[in-house]
């Protein structure tokens, strides 16, 4: 799930929050579904530095991608 | 701005110039007006200095105009031209006043016989791709807005590399860059270029790609306008950025491209979210979330008190009913009580204990006992037998 995914569901949610015609419960549901979903977006954003791959192929023609440091 | 010399005097008069004011004048005039112009034509005498500045003319059929080209743009232009040799230059008009002189301060010189060809071939591959439509405007795809994973095709130790990896680390460390490494001039660059950006497409989750390079000469660009790698970028699955040299240089590759940045750097931007937007959004987001929830539970109270007061009302109707019940069966018990039936005059006999003397049995003679009437007690005993 990706923080673009997140937030058109925070949208999603907050808005049929801010409708009236949501049951209590499912509300209550809503809620606790936006919470998580905040908490998920911040955390991926809060990824302390960018992450760089390089990629190559190998003699087989399969990718092989590995971390590169700095 | 304009400069305009005011009208001649008849006279010596006091409005007389001196040179310098005259020469500054006109090279204001001179200097104000033109910009920096590409002119063509052919060189005669060219002299390079050992200070490194080169002197030459510039003529055609008609005129020629001296030309100066100081050390620092002279050095990018490889060895003097000979006579005869024809080229563009790229000069700002301006005038030497210690001498008084017109002339042309060059920054750049470009043999016209190497930029024939090339600009041949250019011309002949945009041609191609204009028909093949890749340069259309319905083919350009919008960015994602929040990508996280990011395909850079580019040199892998060049100034474009770094610049792009230290701007998606500023603004949007969450995300993923893969570089994907190319010669980006030279001898193979075309075919390594090409390589590269086809493998972008077999890259798991890659959601925008940059192709870029630094700026460089028009002939170290060369790559990005060839055919083949015009072709494998309109391929990409994913939208594409093209960022190649400066500002002033367009390359096949940024009309292909679904976008155009002037520098690497910019692609970067363009190609991630800003970290501190999306957290104000989130912000935004969880203040609405709280807020949703409360108004959906004052919701819920509202109608939970318009129930009670319903139920409030309910409870009161049939309170109310049964209180007139209560009052009509009272009434219907009152019909019934034995005191109604004193009042026509019958009378009760009640044993000392209180209890109701129903049998002759319970008459002892002599016995005293009190006759219950309308409005009371009165005492009376059984005669003796």
């Amino acid at each position: 799930m990706s923080i673009a995914k997140d937030l058109t569901r925070l949208e999603e949610i907050v808005r049929k929050l801010e409708a009236d015609d949501v049951e209590l419960d499912a509300a209550l549901a809503l809620f606790e579904e936006g919470v998580a979903r905040l908490r998920a977006a911040r955390e991926r954003l809060g990824a302390a530095e960018v992450k760089v791959q390089t990629v190559l192929e190998e003699a087989g023609g399969d990718l092989r991608l590995s971390d590169l440091d700095g | 701005m304009t400069y305009s010399l005011p009208l001649p005097a008849i006279a010596p008069t006091d409005e007389v110039w001196s040179v310098t004011r005259l020469t500054t004048s006109v090279k204001r005039l001179v200097e104000g007006e033109l910009m920096p112009l590409w002119i063509r034509g052919e060189v005669v005498g060219c002299k390079a200095w050992s200070s490194g500045h080169w002197y030459f003319s510039l003529r055609d059929r008609s005129s020629q105009v001296r030309c100066c080209m100081w050390s620092r743009y002279a050095q990018t232009a490889g060895e003097p031209p000979k006579d005869g040799t024809e080229v563009f230059v790229l000069g700002k008009p301006g005038i030497y006043e210690a001498k008084g002189e017109f002339q042309l301060n060059v920054t750049r010189m470009l043999p016209t016989a190497g930029i024939g060809a090339a600009q041949r071939e250019l011309e002949r591959v945009k041609e191609l791709l204009q028909r093949d439509g890749l340069f259309d405007l319905a083919r350009k795809r919008p960015l994602p807005e929040l990508a996280c994973a990011v395909a850079v095709v580019t040199s892998a130790d060049g100034a474009a590399l770094r610049d792009i990896i230290h701007v998606v680390g500023k603004r949007w460390p969450c995300c993923r860059v893969v570089v994907v490494s190319a010669r980006v001039q030279g001898d193979g660059a075309v075919h390594a270029l090409a390589r590269a950006l086809r493998l972008v497409n077999r890259i798991p989750d890659i959601e925008v790609c940059i192709l870029g390079r630094g700026g460089g000469g028009r002939e170290d660009l060369a790559a990005f306008n060839a055919e083949t790698v015009c072709r494998a970028l309109a391929e990409v699955r994913v939208p594409t950025i093209s960022a190649v040299g400066h500002e002033t240089d367009v390359s096949l590759t940024d009309l292909v491209a679904d976008h155009r940045a002037p520098t690497p750097s910019a692609a970067a931007e363009m190609a991630v979210a800003d970290r501190r937007e999306v957290e104000r959004q989130l912000d935004d987001l969880a203040a609405r979330l709280a807020g949703g929830l409360g108004s959906r539970t004052r919701l819920a109270a509202e109608r939970l008190a318009r129930t009670a007061d319903r139920l409030q009302g309910a409870m009161a109707s049939v309170l109310r009913r049964e209180r007139h019940r209560a009052e009509r069966l009272g009434g219907q018990l009152d019909a019934l009580s034995p005191l109604r039936i004193l009042d026509r005059g019958y009378a009760v006999p009640v044993g000392p204990d209180g209890h109701v003397l129903k049998r002759r049995a319970e008459f002892a003679p002599g016995a005293p006992f009190r006759l219950r009437v309308a409005d009371g007690d009165v005492p009376a005993r059984v005669e003796p037998s």
